[in-house]
């Protein structure tokens, strides 16, 4: 039997892994996935806790989960698209017109 | 003693952690993309492994069939060519590993003091007796109708919101 523990270190890594990549990547388009990454290290840590706690509502807040990275990919490259259409510049530390 | 399903994931963990560090790392983001595919294979394997056949189907179907199949078509379309010869981290990059190393403090106790919850009413064998995507559903269409509404209008809103962002400017 595989501890419940485990998944959730499993989880907490490719989590951080994601973090990384949204905080040290200079490209827009890894930035969006790494928040993928995050949003299925979040998934595979509510699949467990489903498993072991024997109840269903882990698997259905990942299909609610699933929807939104749906709706957020969607959007975030919609707003790369006009974004590069608009500067021809696709690098975060490049787009600086609000001096941010 | 090391059992099989622990070999199991032990190999699952390794794939999948060396996978997610090749996602953010490689230089060319097609490659970076299909990293993610493979990525994703794991983790609906590891949703087997777990028994949630639905969601594993879901996860190949929607993550891997649409999601990426979106982000390849947005890279044809944009020019990767300045991004191969370029740099791939911004300057100020050890802030943001300091920053990771402060967040895996923080998630590191509550994760060593875990004590397990009480169990719930769906068994192995309950969720067997009547598969799980029956269970998945009667528990989605009676305790969550409401939730999974406000869902269908979240893509709503992603439709509308996509075409009034990609549209060109008249």
């Amino acid at each position: 039997m595989v501890p419940l523990n485990w998944y959730i270190i499993l989880s907490a890594i490719i989590f951080l892994i994601g973090v990384a990549g949204f905080l040290t990547r200079r490209n827009v388009f890894i930035m969006l996935m790494s928040i993928e990454l995050m949003l299925n290290a979040v998934n595979i840590s509510l699949v467990a806790f489903s498993h072991y706690l024997q109840d269903m509502r882990g698997q259905i807040f990942v299909i609610f989960i699933i929807t939104v990275a749906a709706a957020e990919a969607a959007i975030g490259l919609a707003i790369i698209v006009s974004l590069f259409r608009n500067k021809q510049k696709m690098h975060a530390d490049e787009i600086a017109e609000m001096r941010g | 003693m090391i059992t099989v399903p622990q070999l199991f994931f032990a190999y699952f963990a390794v794939a999948m952690t060396v996978l997610s560090l090749l996602v953010i790392t490689a230089k060319n983001p097609v490659n970076s993309v299909l990293w993610m595919l493979a990525l994703f294979f794991h983790i609906a394997g590891l949703y087997l492994f777990l028994n949630a056949e639905f969601l594993a189907a879901v996860q190949l179907i929607l993550y891997a069939g649409a999601i990426l199949v979106l982000f390849l078509f947005v890279i044809m379309m944009l020019n990767v060519k300045d991004e191969i010869i370029g740099k791939r981290f911004i300057k100020g990059w050890p802030v943001g590993i300091a920053l990771v190393m402060s967040i895996l403090a923080v998630i590191y106790f509550p994760i060593s003091r875990l004590i397990q919850g009480p169990a719930g009413q769906y068994t192995i064998e309950a969720i067997r007796a009547e598969t799980n995507s029956k269970v998945l559903g009667r528990v989605l269409y009676t305790d969550y109708l409401f939730p999974f509404e406000v869902a269908s209008l979240i893509l709503l809103i992603a439709i509308v919101g996509a075409m009034v962002l990609a549209k060109r400017r008249a």
